[in-house]
């Protein structure tokens, strides 16, 4: 198996990314008048708490050469990995990247800085449709960095036609044996209410309930419940359809042609992955500093180049190829976004309802 | 006048401190921790009151968890059983071998220590999934077959790849590979301990040799094998990345349930309750192990 590219969920995560701490550039080169991003006499240097293979090849050191200030990466694999290593106090990192639903959690458990709005001016470069958020009103905590659609990853010659529907996923033995779904509780469920007509939002007990009988019936048709590595299951002939992120099967398409994405006809879960400052964080300025310079038009350019995963800043798509701005699998077709919608944390009661269905689902 | 040097309580201490204290400040405070919020509720999503509420245990011993419990046993009762039967024979022969043979073949059982037990998850993976090694071999076992028959004038049907991934089949396996070193080495020590002179004398009074092996080997190397069951078994039970990556749909264990409670489900109370539901099973089986042991030794 020779890849060239890792998906920013996939292996890594279980090799311990977050052990590994990336450090860009030495300290040598920040030289008097290079201050220029810094404030409130913050030492130049800033921790980050980013996904893995989800940053531009060249942006840290563009960004140091830009202002001075030295940036350390460090990974995480899951949102629950970043959300338990904060859980008990900012350990000293200035920017983190959560998604949509634990920005809003992070939120409830006061987590998060309030942004200021006045230093990240590149705000204006982001996509109308992004500037606001169900999850974060008046985007007062949070910043769009990259977004994601749930859908079904398929392999082009062992599908009949296009198999957009989650029937062929949820309630069909068409693909037995051949079938992979994310291990994500939550979005099981949702998506399990979405495909038998509900919104993703609000799901009962009964309705849960409903889903779980369902997937139970499901389960001998289903090979494996995969650990966000859908891609590579697809890709390894393992399984022919599956539960997937359209930026992890579009990083694998580029690799093998027979492989194709669709947003089921039902709709889905739209993901968002956003820039904040935790609570605590040693340097908020150089925080401020790095999130502008991320919403920059030509350092979005240069991420989006290297990721491979839908922007939503507008300014930054402007200066793609036509290769990755129109493609339907990073962004997929308007008419098919309008059925998607964004989940919402629905508290703790919720999730641990979702936790034991699909505990519940392993065991039957 | 013989001395014990444990009786020598200044250097003793000096010893004994540095880990006693490791063992609390890592070991024993920590668990009392964890042990402390398996009696506690969630108060927030990241504040957690211990009320002594035993709610958390109650719903950890409802029939699903106790399920998946039995389960896990299960898996790692049949994990166990595959080391002995692998790693006896191999324990023997490493015992028996001689002076620079033995010293390799101890080196071999070792050598997968020598690599993360990821790397090798990931390797077997490439063994066993569909166009894996395993399966590309039989397919061409399978076309000289077909090839030397259709010789013959018969054509037998085309080759279909073994489903050796993603099920519990695959999950037992992966155990086994992991966890054999565990049981080969206590096994080899206690063989190795042996008074090699009762071999001798059951072979001189007319045992043959696989007599001598069964009837005065295999009695005198008892305490090896029952510490390798011991330490071989409990890890695989509480095992979770196995069968995360090698396991279906079917292939759930404990551990991995206690993972998401810490992960996913963020409900720390409820994994605290099941992983020293874990704990205290196991230190019932520990305990009654020993008691047996005593018994034995007592009647002796």
């Amino acid at each position: 198996m020779v890849r060239g590219r890792l998906g920013r969920r996939s292996l890594l995560k279980a090799l311990g990314a977050a052990a590994v701490g990336i450090s860009v550039g030495g300290l040598d080169g920040c030289g008097p008048g290079t201050g220029r991003g810094r404030a409130g006499g913050e030492a130049p240097r800033l921790n980050v708490y980013n996904w893995d293979t989800y940053i531009g090849r060249t942006t840290l050191a563009d960004f140091r050469a830009a202002t001075g200030v030295d940036v350390n990466m460090s990974l995480f694999a899951t949102n629950d990995e970043l959300f338990a290593k904060l859980r008990a106090g900012n350990p000293g990192f200035d920017v983190i990247v959560p998604s949509d639903e634990f920005v809003q959690r992070m939120i409830a458990a006061d987590m998060l800085e309030p942004l200021d709005h006045a230093r990240i001016p590149n705000f204006r470069n982001v996509a109308p449709g992004f500037q606001d958020a169900g999850f974060d009103p008046g985007r007062r905590y949070s910043m769009p960095y990259t977004w994601l659609a749930t859908g079904i990853g398929y392999r082009k010659s062992r599908v009949d036609g296009v198999p957009d529907s989650w029937k062929w996923l949820f309630d069909s033995d068409r693909y037995k044996d051949r079938i992979a779904l994310i291990s994500e509780s939550a979005d099981v469920i949702r998506l399990g209410a979405k495909y038998l007509g509900h919104p993703i939002r609000g799901v009962t007990p009964e309705l849960c309930r409903q889903v779980e009988q369902m997937l139970i019936r499901q389960k001998p048709n289903i090979r494996v419940f995969h650990d966000d590595n859908g891609q590579d299951l697809l890709l390894q002939g393992e399984v022919d359809v599956v539960m997937e992120y359209n930026g992890d099967i579009a990083q694998v398409m580029r690799s093998d042609p027979d492989l194709d994405f669709v947003i089921p006809r039902e709709g889905s879960l739209l993901n968002s992955d956003c820039l904040a400052i935790p609570k605590g964080a040693p340097r908020p300025g150089n925080a401020h500093a790095f999130i502008n310079y991320l919403l920059d038009a030509r350092a979005g350019a240069e991420i989006s180049r290297t990721i491979l995963y839908p922007t939503p800043n507008a300014a930054a798509r402007a200066l793609m190829p036509a290769s990755y701005r129109d493609d339907p699998v990073i962004f997929p077709p308007q008419a098919e976004l309008a059925r998607c919608e964004y989940g919402v944390y629905e508290g703790a009661r919720t999730q641990q309802m979702f936790e034991e269905a699909m505990t519940r689902i392993r065991a039957a | 006048m013989e001395r014990s040097w444990g009786r020598a309580k200044g250097a003793f201490a000096a010893v004994f401190a540095p880990p006693a204290l490791f063992l609390l400040a890592f070991f024993l405070v920590p668990m009392g921790i964890v042990w402390a919020f398996s009696f506690g509720e969630n108060a927030g999503l990241t504040a957690i009151a211990v009320t002594g509420t035993l709610d958390n245990y109650a719903r950890a011993l409802s029939p699903l968890y106790l399920g998946i419990l039995w389960k896990s046993a299960w898996i790692a009762a049949l994990t166990t059983l595959g080391c002995l039967v692998l790693g006896l024979p191999a324990a023997v022969a490493i015992a028996f071998a001689r002076g620079r043979a033995k010293a390799w073949l101890l080196v071999l059982v070792m050598l997968p220590f020598w690599t993360n037990l990821l790397i090798r998850t990931y390797a077997l993976i490439a063994v066993l999934r569909e166009e894996g090694l395993a399966n590309q071999t039989l397919k061409g076992l399978w076309s000289l077959l077909a090839w030397a028959l259709a010789g013959a004038g018969l054509h037998p049907p085309p080759f279909r790849a073994l489903e050796l991934l993603h099920n519990n089949t695959a999950v037992v396996i992966g155990l086994v590979y992991v966890h054999l070193p565990f049981m080969v080495l206590p096994i080899y020590a206690s063989l190795e301990r042996m008074d090699r002179s009762l071999l001798e004398a059951s072979l001189d009074l007319g045992a043959g040799p696989w007599r001598a092996l069964w009837d005065v080997a295999l009695p005198l190397a008892m305490p090896g094998i029952a510490s390798g069951v011991l330490i071989t078994f409990v890890p695989a039970a509480g095992d979770f990345l196995t069968p995360d990556l090698l396991g279906g749909t079917r292939s759930q264990m404990i551990a991995n349930v206690i993972e998401r409670q810490f992960k996913r489900a963020n409900d720390w109370p409820f994994g605290a309750a099941l992983s020293f539901l874990l704990m205290y099973l196991t230190f019932a089986a520990v305990a009654g192990r020993a008691l047996m042991a005593g018994r034995k030794a007592a009647r002796r």
